[in-house]
C-alpha cells in the first residue's frame, strides 16, 4: 500500500483550531487520502482505490480502472469470429470455460444456429466446473482478507483437480479456448464424465469442510455481517448481476429467467440472500456451488449422444481434421473458414450468460462477413466495481477489504 | 411475446417520433436523441425494464452520418425480457447524448467508458472523465479511424498536465513489484531483484 500523506502544518492549524475562550471545544481533523492498489492484495490483481479517510472512517472512494485495459473491443474488430475466442479466456481469467461458452453462444445467435443437445450439455457441464472453480477462488482470497489463511489451501486443492480435469478436456489448464462457433472443439474423452461425476462426489463432503471454516466462524462473521450493506434498490441502480446481486435478495439467475444451452432441463435452485452485507454475498457463492455439482450430476446421467459440433454449419465450423486432409470439399471449406472467416449474416445481436461473476454480455453489431463491425463486452465486474464509492462511504478502511473479497471481481473483464 | 410487442407499442403512442429497429433477437427501437431520459424513464417506471444491463455506442465510421449511436440493453427483472433501445447522436464531431445517470447510477461508469472510448459526452453527466484510459489520454481508441497498433503517446506525466490542462494523479505504484517511479528513484534501490547493478538510469548500459 502506498499512501499519499497531506502533510498539515500541525502548529498552525492547531493555533488556529484552538476555540477562543467561551466557545466550546471540538476534535478538528484532517482528511487523509490513501491510495490502495493497485498493487495490493486485496485489490485482487490491479485496482486501485482512491480512498479519503477521516481517521479510519472511508469518507469518499474512487475506484481507478483500466490498469488492465487491453482493447479486446478493438482486437475483435479486426479479426474473425473464431479467433476471438482465446480472447475471451482473458475476460473472466477465472473462468474460460464460461466465457468461451457465452461468446459462443452470442455469435450462434447471430448465426440463427442451434448446437446438438450433447454440445449443449458439454458446455454446461464445463460452464458449472468453471463455476465452482472461480468460486473457490473467490471463496480462498476472501478468506485471506479476512484473516482465514486455511480456506485457501483447502479450495486450491480441490481447483487443482477441476484443472487436472479441463486439462485432459481442452489440454490447457488456464486457457482453455474450448468453444467454437457451431460446437466445442473436440468431443469429450473417453471416461471423462465418469471422472467429472467421481470429483463431484469427493467434492460435496469437502465443500461443506471448506465452508464450515467460514460459515459459523466468529472472526469471519464480524469481519463480514452487516458490512458492506446493498439494498435491492441499489443492487438494481448499478446493474450489479450474479452472486452480488442476488446476496442483494433480487432473485435473477439468467440460466433459471432467460434460459440458453439448454438449461431449462435441470433442476436447481437460486440462493438468494436477505439483507446484502458481504455474509449473505458469501452464503450464495457457498450454495452456489452445491448447486452447480447437482447440474453437473444431472447432466451427466443424461448426457446425450451424437455430435458436438453443428453439422449445418458448414460455413462456419472448420471440418474434421481427417476429412480435410482426404476430402477436397472439406479442404476448401476450412480454407474459406480460416482466411475470412465464418460467415454471419448483417445484423444485431446481445446475449447475455450468468457467468460466475454474474452476467456476462456480449453485443455484436454485424454487416455481414467473417468479422464483427463492433464487439461490445458487458463484463459484470466492471458493473459490479461501479458500487464501490456508494457502498465503501462510511465503513472502515479494514471493511473496505472484506467488502472486496465479498464483491469477488475480476480486472481482467473489469478492464477488457 | 405479446407483452414486449405490447412495450414497443406503448413507446411508440407515447413518443411518436419512435421507430423500430431491425434486430436479429429481441425488440428493439430507435430513438430521437432528446427523448432518451424521458423514454427511457418511462420505460423503467412504467414498463418495469428495472436493470440497464448495457450501454454502449457503435462508430458507423468517417464520414456516415449520423456516425456515433448510443445503444441501451434494459432487462426487465420481473418479466425476464431485454430491450434495445438506440438513440443517434446529433452532431458527427462533437457527439453527445443525454446522461441517464439519474435513472441509473450504474450508467455512470458506462457512459464513462463511452466517452472514454468514442468520445461522447454525456450531458448532465455529474463526473465525466475517462475510466479505462488515463485522464489526458489525447485519443478515443475505439473509433474506426483509430489504428489497431494504437498511437504511441507518453505516459501521463507533468508535461502531459501542463499541455493538456488536466490534472494528472501519477499512480503510486513505486514498491510495488517490478515497478519504480521514473526520475524520482534510483531503479537499483528502488528494485533490489534487479540485480545487474552495472547500469541505470543515471548510467548507460555497457556495450556487450
Amino acid at each position: 500500500m502506498s499512501t499519499e500523506f497531506v502533510i498539515p502544518d500541525t502548529a498552525a492549524k492547531t493555533a488556529a483550531a484552538r476555540p477562543a475562550p467561551g466557545e466550546s471545544a471540538e476534535f478538528q481533523t484532517e482528511k487523509m487520502s490513501l491510495s490502495m492498489g493497485p498493487s495490493h492484495p486485496s485489490t485482487h490483481g490491479v485496482l486501485r482505490l482512491q480512498l479519503e479517510l477521516d481517521g479510519e472512517v472511508v469518507t469518499k472512494c474512487d475506484p481507478v480502472v483500466g490498469y488492465l485495459h487491453r482493447g479486446d473491443e478493438k482486437i475483435a474488430e479486426n479479426m474473425t469470429y473464431n479467433q476471438f475466442v482465446p480472447y475471451t479466456d482473458r475476460l473472466d481469467y477465472l473462468a474460460p470455460l464460461a466465457n468461451n461458452m457465452a461468446y459462443a453462444i452470442a455469435v450462434e445467435k447471430l448465426a440463427k444456429l442451434e448446437v446438438p443437445a450433447r454440445c449443449q450439455a458439454i458446455r454446461v457441464i464445463t460452464a458449472e466446473m468453471a463455476r465452482i472453480s472461480a468460486h473457490l477462488l473467490g471463496l480462498g482470497a476472501f478468506g485471506i482478507d479476512t484473516g482465514a489463511w486455511s480456506v485457501f489451501m483447502y479450495s486450491f486443492t480441490e481447483r487443482e483437480k477441476l484443472y487436472k480435469l479441463f486439462e485432459e478436456l481442452t489440454g490447457a489448464r488456464f486457457t482453455t479456448s474450448y468453444s467454437r462457433i457451431g460446437g466445442v472443439a473436440r468431443d469429450v474423452p473417453e471416461g471423462w464424465t465418469g471422472r467429472v461425476n467421481a470429483f463431484c462426489d469427493q467434492f460435496l463432503p469437502i465443500l461443506e469442510e471448506i465452508l464450515g471454516l467460514l460459515t459459523r466462524n466468529k472472526i469471519f462473521m464480524d469481519r463480514t455481517v452487516g458490512v458492506g450493506v446493498i439494498s435491492k434498490a441499489d443492487a438494481l441502480a448499478y446493474g450489479l448481476t450474479g452472486p452480488n446481486l442476488r446476496g442483494s435478495g433480487v432473485p435473477l439467475d439468467l440460466r433459471k429467467d432467460k434460459p440458453y444451452s439448454g438449461y431449462e432441463q435441470y433442476e436447481f435452485d437460486v440462493p438468494v440472500g436477505t439483507k446484502g452485507d458481504s455474509y449473505d454475498r458469501y452464503l450464495c457463492r457457498g450454495e452456489e456451488m452445491r448447486q452447480s455439482v447437482r447440474i453437473i450430476k444431472q447432466a451427466i446421467a443424461k448426457f446425450p449422444a451424437g455430435k458436438w459440433y453443428a453439422e449445418e454449419a458448414r460455413r462456419i465450423y472448420a471440418p474434421q481434421k481427417d476429412k480435410i486432409l482426404t476430402s477436397m470439399e472439406e479442404l476448401i471449406q476450412n480454407f474459406m473458414i480460416v482466411t475470412e472467416g465464418p460467415q454471419m449474416p448483417a445484423g444485431e445481436v446481445y446475449f447475455e450468460a450468468e457467468n460466475p461473476k454474474g452476467a456476462l454480455g456480449f453485443y455484436i453489431v454485424s454487416k455481414g462477413g467473417g468479422v464483427p463491425w463492433r464487439l461490445k463486452i458487458r463484463g459484470p465486474s466492471f458493473c459490479n466495481l461501479s458500487i464501490l464509492p456508494k457502498v465503501c462511504v462510511g465503513t472502515l478502511v479494514s471493511d473496505v477489504v472484506s467488502i472486496l473479497g465479498s464483491l469477488d471481481f475480476v480486472m481482467g473483464e473489469c478492464d477488457r | 411475446m405479446s407483452a414486449t410487442a405490447d412495450v414497443t407499442t406503448a413507446l411508440r403512442e407515447k413518443f411518436p417520433q419512435v421507430t423500430l429497429r431491425d434486430s436479429l433477437d429481441h425488440p428493439a427501437v430507435n430513438l430521437p436523441a432528446a427523448e432518451v431520459p424521458a423514454a427511457l424513464r418511462f420505460l423503467r417506471d412504467e414498463r418495469g425494464f428495472d436493470l440497464l444491463a448495457d450501454l454502449t455506442a457503435v462508430d458507423w465510421a468517417e464520414g456516415v452520418s449520423p456516425r456515433f449511436t448510443v445503444v441501451y440493453h434494459l432487462f426487465s427483472t420481473a418479466g425476464h425480457e431485454y430491450l434495445r433501445v438506440a438513440a443517434d447522436c446529433v452532431n458527427d464531431l462533437e457527439p453527445s447524448m443525454p446522461s441517464v445517470t439519474a435513472l441509473w447510477a450504474g450508467a455512470d461508469w458506462h457512459e464513462r467508458e463511452c466517452y472514454d472510448m468514442f468520445g461522447i459526452r454525456f450531458d448532465g453527466h455529474p463526473d465525466l472523465r475517462r475510466i479505462l484510459m488515463w485522464e489526458g489520454y489525447p485519443y478515443y481508441p475505439l473509433r474506426k479511424e483509430f489504428p489497431l497498433a494504437g498511437i504511441e503517446t507518453p505516459l501521463p506525466d507533468a508535461e502531459v498536465a501542463a499541455e493538456t490542462g488536466t490534472k494528472v494523479i501519477a499512480a503510486p505504484m513505486a514498491g510495488g513489484p517490478f515497478v519504480a517511479s521514473p526520475g524520482e528513484i534510483n531503479l537499483t534501490e528502488a528494485e533490489p531483484r534487479a540485480k545487474d547493478e552495472s547500469w541505470n538510469e543515471h548510467r548507460e548500459k555497457p556495450e556487450a
